[in-house]
């Protein structure tokens, strides 16, 4: 990272750091904050995380490598996550999985090498009534079939070229 | 139609202004004398929940909401929070009062995340309408209500595990006694109540303990939402009063011919056909709301091998028994799939499944051999001595 990059990036963690308060109970609001804005956390970003709130790295790192929806590894631009858990099972993710693994060229747990789509597993995400059902970043799909598969990306791709263009956030966030 | 008829029917903020003329004692014992117990899984009396966090002395008291709703099968609480998210602010509001608390905090999991413009919305609304902040409606009362994002992780659903996520730690469970009711967040005395359990005690303080009692079962009072997936025809969620047979329950939802039930999520109990004339209540099946209907195509092993690839991945890892023994019966279950499990080794699994249930830290590890133990008792013949077509 640039030394630049660096010095944005803990920048912007003492602000969030001073707007929820540098204490304890801020931690999981400013990781899931850093996560949305850069799509990764880095050794460098725990470390500024532990010293604005005055704990070792390792309580930052130890918090992190246990929720599913922080972790350390970088994701792509479009997170997708499909439930697997028994009501979305019985009503067939498994070929949800399949479409979306040809579709994209990767495996579940996997970042497309442009960055762009990221797969994981979701435990029961509460469609049960209208499974399969998967979330891309924080928008909802429901009655997913392998044929709404290609649907689903292009639009993802399409709000990504606006994105790329318009620098802002248009979709999907 | 709406799916939950009762909620939908209700004044807005009655019940709250009804709480706002009694005393504390008062509106607890409303509460207490209609026996709602929690609507989350675990059926704790509610008002006796209130009654400790009242009479603990501290100088704050936290009301939190547990909308951290991930139990397979469970998701009355995304509707409610979607439909009559003013009826479950009110509850917490109310509930703020009862116990003396200035601060409450809805716990919304992550994976609900799309609700959030909506009850930040609403949240902003009873700003406005002052029925947040201070003075609420003209009193003294002060309260404020805040929105805590979950980052993935069934275990805070447990209530210690929740606090201990809110305080900015791994969602581990804590040892209990402390209960939260003394020592919860930041060790101030806290209520952890579900979504439907504040939506229904702010009905309870409208319409009165009565008017609750008049259904549901002695010991399990008033209705209670279900969710309903699986093999049905018409799934969703469901208001029904407790003590619902299974039967009378499949043939509402369209669930006839079903070759065993659910109830309860992957944490509750297989139900076979023939005792479906057994009672949805705290007395007899308890559950959190959660129906999963198995039609005769099913195969159990594949719905317990679901259920333990799930329980493997989110237990906390805390305790033994909970994460070696849920990986052992996931083991278990493969080896019958490949029907090489010896009726010795199954005796084995289940006799570790209730150790797991004695043993366990919290209501994870204590629960998650349900589902293995019931399959295995009612299941026995489909189980055992598979060929290996079925792997």
């Amino acid at each position: 990272m640039l030394m630049t990059e660096r010095e944005r990036l803990a920048g912007e963690i003492q602000a969030l750091a001073e707007k929820h308060g540098k204490s304890r109970t801020a931690l999981i609001p400013m990781v899931q904050e850093i996560k949305r804005r850069y799509r990764r956390l880095d050794g460098y970003a725990m470390q500024v995380i532990a010293d604005q709130l005055g704990i070792h790295p390792v309580e930052v790192y130890s918090v992190v490598s246990f929720y599913a929806f922080l972790g350390s590894q970088a994701q792509g631009k479009f997170i997708i996550r499909l439930c697997r858990t028994i009501s979305c099972d019985m009503q067939g993710k498994d070929r949800v999985k399949r479409q979306l693994e040809n579709d994209l060229g990767i495996s579940f747990g996997q970042t497309t090498p442009d960055g762009k789509f990221s797969l994981e597993w979701a435990n029961c995400m509460g469609m049960c009534d209208q499974g399969p059902a998967l979330l891309v970043n924080d928008k909802l799909f429901t009655r997913v079939t392998p044929e709404k598969v290609h649907e689903i990306l292009e639009e993802c791709r399409r709000s990504f070229g606006v994105h790329a263009t318009e620098q802002k956030e248009v979709h999907l966030v | 139609m709406s799916p939950l008829p009762t909620f939908s029917t209700m004044t807005p903020e009655a019940g709250l202004k009804k709480a706002l003329s009694m005393g504390r004692p008062d509106i607890i014992e409303e509460i207490r004398s209609s026996g709602l117990k929690g609507r989350g899984g675990a059926g704790f009396p509610t008002g006796m929940k209130w009654n400790f966090a009242a009479a603990a002395r501290a100088d704050e008291k936290f009301v939190i909401c547990n909308a951290d709703e991930g139990e397979p099968g469970t998701f009355k609480d995304r509707v409610i929070l979607q439909e009559h998210a003013d009826l479950v602010f009110e509850g917490m509001t109310l509930a703020g009062k009862a116990i003396g608390a200035k601060e409450g905090i809805l716990f919304l999991r992550g994976e609900y995340t799309y609700l959030r413009p909506h009850l930040d919305a609403v949240l902003a609304r009873r700003r406005e309408q002052r029925l947040l902040g201070r003075n609420i409606l003209g009193t003294d009362l002060e309260f404020e209500i805040r929105i805590f994002m979950g980052a993935g992780a069934y275990i805070c659903g447990e209530e210690t595990a929740l606090i201990e996520a809110l305080e900015g730690f791994r969602g581990e469970p804590r040892n209990r006694p402390p209960f939260p009711v003394n020592t919860g967040f930041l060790g101030r005395p806290s209520i952890v109540n579900n979504v439907e359990t504040l939506a229904s005690a702010a009905c309870i303080l409208q319409k009165g303990a009565a008017w609750w009692k008049a259904r549901g079962t002695e010991k399990s009072t008033g209705f209670k939402l279900f969710s309903v997936s699986g093999d049905c025809g018409k799934p969703g969620v469901y208001e029904f009063p407790m003590g619902i047979t299974v039967a009378q329950l499949l043939e509402e939802v369209g669930g006839e011919g079903a070759k065993a039930v659910q109830v309860g999520g992957a944490s509750g109990q297989c139900v076979p056909a023939s005792q479906f004339e057994r009672a949805i209540a705290f007395e007899d099946i308890p559950t959190g709301g959660s129906i999963i209907v198995l039609g005769p195509q099913r195969d159990m092993l594949d719905m317990l091998h679901n259920f333990m690839d799930f329980f493997v991945d989110e237990s906390c890892g805390q305790c033994t028994p909970c994460r070696i023994g849920n990986t052992k019966l996931l083991e278990g279950i493969e080896l019958l799939k490949a029907g090489r499990c010896s009726m010795a080794y199954l005796q084995e699994l289940c006799a570790l499944g209730e150790t797991m249930q004695i043993a366990s830290k919290c209501g994870l590890g204590q629960s998650s051999p349900s589902a293995f133990l019931s399959v295995v008792k009612h299941f026995r013949e489909e189980i055992m001595g598979r060929t290996p077509s079925h792997v």
